[in-house]
């Protein structure tokens, strides 16, 4: 499907137009992140001036009023923990599920993938108490948590997988000698490294942004995570700090910005490898 | 070899397995039940029956929310599919910087639907200023608002799976086409739709299921305002639950239909992928 364009100088400016004005929402809370609330509210698209420029403040008090980061703390622990459980857990458990090809392991699978399609309003209710009740209301708890509501979609990936993995390779490990335990962390994960990669971003893509499991199951008086403590910015009776609150925007993307810089070329393959499998 | 893989099933999945029970299925079967009780707390249930149901379609604030939110599904996923597939179609051409708007178009995936929805709504309510309105002047207007973002962060992801298909396409196909005197529409409906066909069952799917289970920019952007009327079912079960004491059950009742109505989208995608995939 690579095709020439008959004038493809046209293309890129139209398309860097488009580019521009796509970013523009962004570049808008930069803009006025360096403004006074006051003239956010009433002129939101005027460039900062003598007037109307505060310099850090918005973000000194945004920093401030929504704990960042601690928030920022508690969101990469939770991101970072569950992530890494998740990866180490299921990678194991879809490797034995193929291989196996039980009842168990076929009922196994029937669930998981029964929890791939039900929405998180579902459990909202009955897994904030049970998770209170279990005393996992904290950062560690909701590692346990979310490799248990997240298992999932993990599994779907790997399981598909696996399934292309030739057999052969595992029964010459068989045959020299290696039992299961050392034949899959030697030999099948890291044949397994490229759904490893797709599943990490899938995952870190979701518990990062994810607001809503966390707002009912952690403990909000001790630990907050970044999009929770968005939230809590807007204070009960409509009264928003706009300062602040375009201070903590833009330091909440700061991060997302980064990463996505950083590991754009495994994020894309990801997203793709995600969807062909779904 | 299986002997001793049964040996260490122990290993492989209990982690998994525990955490799956106490995360998921637990919390499940007391959601199904629940359903069907009276109830304050999870411990304090009494069996009621149908009678949250029948409530629920007493309920005209649901009722509108579940029309609120059809219609909001479907409109996203026309107009993502429609924009992300054309957006892929010329970028997978060769020109100067691409793979920089490619970047550009996929980047507002990344950042949360809660930040998302206060950056729209800077946005959107400076514009509407002009006019002495707000997001919240109606639900018309919250819900242009909300597929406006909607289609702002959803459209690159879709356009990378489109790409991903389009690349697939053998170029000799496409030759034969030319060749066979084909023009670029008849080409294109011919030729490349039929082809990159199971991406546009994967998109859809995603875009549809996307838009019934939105919460966090609903929540950020109108959080149901103006009268709960741009409310989502996602945001109307969440008010339920947590807005009005005594509806704990109702609540429950609605999160099931919405199970419901989320399974049959999944599983209509998976019977029409399957029938694709027998032709070709």
């Amino acid at each position: 499907m690579i095709d020439k364009l008959r004038r493809p100088w046209l293309w890129t400016t139209v398309f860097t137009l488009i580019a521009i004005a796509y970013l523009y929402p962004i570049a808008l809370v930069l803009i006025n992140s360096f403004k006074g609330k006051v003239y956010i509210a009433s002129e939101p698209f005027s460039l900062p001036d003598a007037e109307s420029f505060v310099g850090w403040d918005n973000y000194v008090r945004g920093i401030d009023l929504s704990d960042f980061f601690s928030s920022f703390g508690w969101s990469l622990v939770i991101t970072v923990g569950s992530t890494v459980l998740i990866l180490a857990c299921t990678s194991m458990t879809a490797w034995w599920i193929v291989r196996m090809d039980n009842i168990y392991a076929k009922t196994l699978y029937t669930t998981f993938l029964f929890n791939l399609v039900v929405p998180f309003q579902m459990v909202m209710f009955t897994l904030s108490w049970f998770a209170d009740y279990l005393g996992l209301s904290n950062p560690f708890g909701l590692w346990i948590i979310y490799l248990g509501f997240g298992a999932g979609l993990a599994v779907f990936v790997f399981t598909g997988f696996v399934k292309g993995i030739p057999y052969e390779i595992e029964e010459a490990a068989t045959i020299d000698g290696c039992g299961p335990v050392r034949t899959f962390f030697l030999v099948v994960l890291p044949i397994m490294k490229p759904a490893v990669i797709t599943v990490a971003i899938l995952e870190v893509m979701w518990l990062w942004n994810d607001y809503l499991l966390p707002y009912l199951t952690l403990d909000l008086k001790n630990y907050k995570t970044i999009p929770i403590a968005v939230q809590y910015l807007k204070g009960g009776y409509g009264s928003v700090d706009m300062g602040a609150m375009m201070g903590v925007l833009v330091l909440a993307m700061i991060p997302v910005i980064v990463f996505y810089l950083a590991s754009q070329r495994h994020i894309i393959r990801g997203v793709v490898a995600g969807a062909v499998k779904g | 070899m299986k002997k001793s893989l049964a040996r260490w099933g122990w290993l492989f999945t209990g982690p998994t397995v525990l955490a799956f029970i106490i995360g998921f299925v637990i919390p499940f079967v007391l959601g199904v039940y629940l359903s069907f009780a009276d109830f304050r707390t999870v411990t304090h249930s009494t069996w009621v029956g149908l009678d949250n149901y029948k409530k629920l379609f007493g309920d005209d604030v649901f009722l509108h929310s579940l029309w609120y939110t059809s219609a909001f599904a479907v409109v996203t996923t026309v107009l993502i599919n429609v924009l992300a597939f054309t957006v892929a179609y010329v970028l997978v051409k060769k020109f100067r910087g691409r793979n920089a708007f490619r970047s550009v178009f996929f980047m507002p995936n990344l950042i949360g639907g809660i930040v998302l929805g206060y950056i729209w709504l800077l946005l959107l309510n400076g514009l509407l200023a002009m006019w002495a309105r707000s997001i919240t002047f109606s639900p018309e207007y919250g819900f242009w608002g909300m597929v406006v973002l909607m289609c702002w962060q959803q459209i690159g992801y879709m356009m990378v799976i489109y790409i991903a298909g389009l690349q697939s396409i053998p170029t000799e196909l496409l030759e034969a086409a030319d060749m066979d005197g084909a023009s670029t529409s008849r080409r294109l409906r011919s030729v490349v739709i039929p082809l990159v066909m199971p991406a546009i069952t994967v998109c859809t799917f995603l875009t549809i299921t996307n838009g019934f289970k939105m919460f966090d920019q609903n929540l950020a952007l109108t959080n149901g305002a103006p009268s709960r009327l741009s409310e989502l079912l996602s945001l109307n079960i969440f008010n339920t639950f947590y807005g009005r004491p005594g509806f704990e059950g109702v609540g429950q009742a609605k999160a099931v239909v919405f199970l419901i109505i989320v399974a049959v989208l999944a599983l209509a995608q998976n019977r029409f992928a399957r029938s694709k995939e027998a032709i070709a």
